[in-house]
């Protein structure tokens, strides 16, 4: 006599000692002895960092105010009691618009807010994937905004006023930068790339050579040569433009480092997809452009994004050449006398440092979403 | 048969224009002419730019008086030495910071690194925020966060935070004692490097004869003995030669001990702090990149939780993490440039006061990249050694 269940058993909750909040903390914070240190150590850094952040950054913070006296103790020329401790957002808030847009023109500023408008409007529709015609939106954003922002942002032309790139700044520096050598760096980094997988010597040792100086010096050094040494270069009088010689300093690094992330996706391509790229007649072009880097690209896109973030943080160090970025504008602002408070520099920089966080982290997450969604599972 | 013989006389049916040796050879020509006109009209341009401007060119220079001041200064400096003996200076300062930075990036990376992986969500979670905040904003914005909002707003030197073994930190930097060594103190010295010397040796012999016989030998311990026990019987030895020079208050100064300046410190903790960011995640990925099977085979051979991470998942995790730690380590030497944005006297900050002052960019720029790179040089060559030390033994 033989029984045969014909219907599934129904799960079993879990045993309580498996479930619930209290198994959580068990499993999580107090598995052993030294967990329950780790744990006690743990909350001890929060429950003295968290506080003192909040109190500084909200609680105690100083939002409006006219000048230094709303952020500065008594004993400092100000109202705030002795002891006082807090951020300044007042000293943001006032010099919002320079942060912004450095010393650009007042009047002039709706031609930056329009450029940033058309920016997001075309970005937008560039990031979401199931938003058609891809092609044209990357022509439109990579090709026509570049021309149209340059004739918006300079002037000079259609009764706009001329605004000299000197008066430029802020943020609108800092997204200028690093969006041409985004556009820039990408393009010529595939070409290094290719050149240094060429079977050509003489290209092969140009393009290692340019690869592997650039990527052994600092960028400022890259920087001090376009600034000092490219006048020296050209002829007398042909003069470059201190925001051009910078944009070519940015983007001649970036490109470096991004041909050896996308040489990293060529050496990923096996053979058999050039091979056959050959044996189908395709030209050099046509085998690269239409069988390797399309599948090389997609495999190295988290390099390439990080390369871009590197670039976007690195967009900061064109201070040191006298240029005023988001960075250098709000440093700028701490020397100004009537905001000149021991809080002025701590908060001016925690909004810097916000403002580029927000950035380069939507970046990274943006990276990983597509790094997902591209995942056609050939990984290794 | 007959086709294979005519195809091989017939290499080449197309014009010539379509041979890809041909074609390679007039694309690289034309580079090199191109190439070469370009190199020409440039040291032409630069030729005439420096006769108008009555620039004098060579390295002549070097000997010339710098006429400018120091301000941390490992070797004897004074305004009245050449621009070279600057330069060094400044490239001194440089792996000084460099070093520094790279032994704490190293530190605060691996334990930051672990963290993230460990049991405890309190610690993955502090860990991550960490993280994720350094690794997302500039090191110049670090950098003066430390300078500027951390560093200057301390008090005055009256005023000074009173920290444990006699220094002090004020908005004039950090004071610790400085040690004077007296009549002797080289037998210490002298200790310290036989005491290295024996423990290697004594690891040597244990691991020989732990190969040979099985058996085991306390090896740490006996080498923390020898190294600091040697060092610490010549001290008594020779009469105890060490002394401190405390660092004293006096009404607006320190006065003595060792003086670290906070352009130093806050170039040193911001790098520090910054690359361990990275660190912290390329230390993840290695140990995350030792499969799961090999803890669990050496836990299947019976060796215990502390053994398995020792002698199984960092060997391996090791191999993963050396090379790009080895690009962290020269990506920290470049950013110490950034030294010259608080005026931490490094090599970019004094080679550029040289070229202001001399005006000879060509010479002092190619000086700023030839030193850079024989830096990197340098550090990849020490990290590839250590490499292939990690690397799999393969027959």
């Amino acid at each position: 006599m033989s029984w045969v269940r014909t219907e599934m058993a129904l799960a079993q909750p879990a045993p309580t000692s498996e479930r619930g909040p209290i198994a959580w903390v068990r499993k999580n914070l107090t598995g052993s002895v030294g967990d329950m240190v780790l744990t006690v150590l743990g909350i001890a850094i929060v429950a003295w960092i968290l506080p003192q952040v909040i109190n500084w950054a909200f609680i105690n913070a100083q939002w409006t105010g006219p000048d230094r006296t709303v952020c500065a103790t008594v004993a400092q020329g100000g109202i705030k009691p002795d002891g006082w401790s807090g951020a300044c957002w007042a000293f943001v808030n006032a010099k919002f618009g320079q942060f912004m847009f450095g010393t650009y023109p007042v009047e002039e500023r709706w031609r930056p807010i329009l450029v940033a408008i058309l920016f997001v409007a075309l970005l937008v529709p560039m990031l979401m994937p199931r938003v058609p015609r891809k092609g044209l939106n990357a022509v439109l954003l990579f090709l026509v905004l570049p021309i149209v922002s340059f004739f918006l942002l300079i002037g000079g032309v259609f009764g706009l006023p001329h605004v000299e790139t000197s008066r430029w700044g802020g943020l609108l520096v800092t997204l200028s930068l690093s969006f041409v050598g985004i556009a820039v760096s990408l393009p010529l980094g595939t070409v290094l790339a290719l050149g240094r997988r060429s079977k050509m010597p003489i290209i092969k040792t140009l393009c290692v050579v340019f690869i592997e100086t650039v990527r052994g010096i600092p960028l400022i050094t890259v920087l001090f040569f376009v600034s000092v040494m490219l006048p020296l270069f050209l002829p007398e009088g042909v003069t470059f433009d201190k925001f051009l010689r910078a944009l070519i300093g940015v983007s001649l690094f970036a490109a470096a480092y991004m041909a050896e992330v996308v040489r990293g996706g060529l050496q990923a391509i096996p053979k058999g997809q050039y091979e056959g790229a050959d044996s189908l007649g395709l030209g050099y072009w046509q085998k690269m452009g239409l069988i390797v880097l399309p599948q090389a690209l997609k495999l190295v896109i988290p390099g390439i994004v990080n390369t871009f973030i590197g670039m976007f943080k690195d967009t900061s160090l064109v201070l040191i050449i006298s240029m005023f970025d988001l960075l250098g504008v709000v440093k700028q602002n701490f020397s100004d006398a009537n905001w000149a408070t021991p809080q002025t520099a701590k908060s001016g920089l925690v909004f810097a440092a916000f403002v580029f966080w927000l950035f380069c982290f939507g970046m990274s997450r943006y990276s990983m979403y597509t790094e997902r969604r591209l995942d056609t599972g050939y990984k290794r | 048969m007959a086709s294979q013989e005519i195809l091989r006389e017939e290499p080449s049916r197309g014009s010539f224009v379509n041979d890809p040796k041909v074609r390679s050879l007039f694309f690289q020509t034309l580079v090199v002419v191109l190439l070469f006109g370009a190199v020409w009209w440039i040291v032409q341009n630069v030729i005439d730019n420096l006769q108008r401007l009555h620039i004098a060119s060579g390295f002549q220079f070097l000997r010339g008086r710098a006429g400018f001041d120091i301000s941390d200064t490992p070797i004897a400096y004074t305004s009245d030495s050449t621009y070279g003996r600057a330069i060094i200076v400044g490239l001194l300062n440089t792996v000084i910071v460099a070093v520094a930075g790279i032994i704490t990036a190293t530190i605060i990376g691996f334990v930051i690194g672990i963290g993230r992986l460990s049991q405890n969500w309190l610690i993955r979670k502090i860990c991550t925020v960490y993280v994720e905040i350094f690794r997302n904003i500039p090191p110049l914005l670090v950098i003066f966060f430390w300078y500027s909002g951390v560093l200057a707003v301390l008090p005055a030197p009256r005023e000074s935070f009173h920290l444990p073994f006699g220094s002090f930190l004020n908005q004039r930097g950090f004071y610790f004692p400085r040690a004077v060594w007296g009549e002797g103190a080289w037998l210490i010295l002298v200790a310290l490097v036989v005491g290295i010397a024996m423990a290697w040796f004594v690891a040597r012999a244990a691991r020989q004869r732990q190969m040979a016989t099985g058996q085991q030998f306390p090896v740490f311990w006996t080498s923390v003995a020898l190294i600091a026990g040697l060092p610490l019987l010549a001290y008594v030895l020779s009469g105890f030669p060490l002394s401190f020079d405390f660092p004293k208050q006096s009404t607006f100064n320190l006065t003595g001990g060792f003086q670290v300046k906070p352009e130093f410190l806050s170039l040193y903790l911001a790098l520090s702090c910054y690359t361990a960011a990275f660190i912290a995640e390329i230390v993840r990925a290695g140990i995350r990149g030792v499969s799961k099977g090999q803890t669990e085979a050496a836990a299947a051979l019976g060796l215990r939780s502390g053994s398995i991470l020792r002698l199984v998942v960092v060997p391996q995790a090791m191999r993963i993490v050396i090379p790009p730690l080895t690009s962290q380590y020269l990506n920290l030497t470049k950013n110490s440039s950034l030294a010259i944005a608080i005026g931490y006297p490094d090599l970019t900050a004094t080679a550029g006061t040289v070229l202001n002052q001399t005006g000879q960019a060509v010479e002092g720029v190619l000086i700023m990249m030839i030193a850079y790179l024989v830096l990197s040089l340098v550090t990849s060559a020490v990290m590839n050694v250590v490499n292939a030390r990690m690397a799999l033994v393969e027959r």
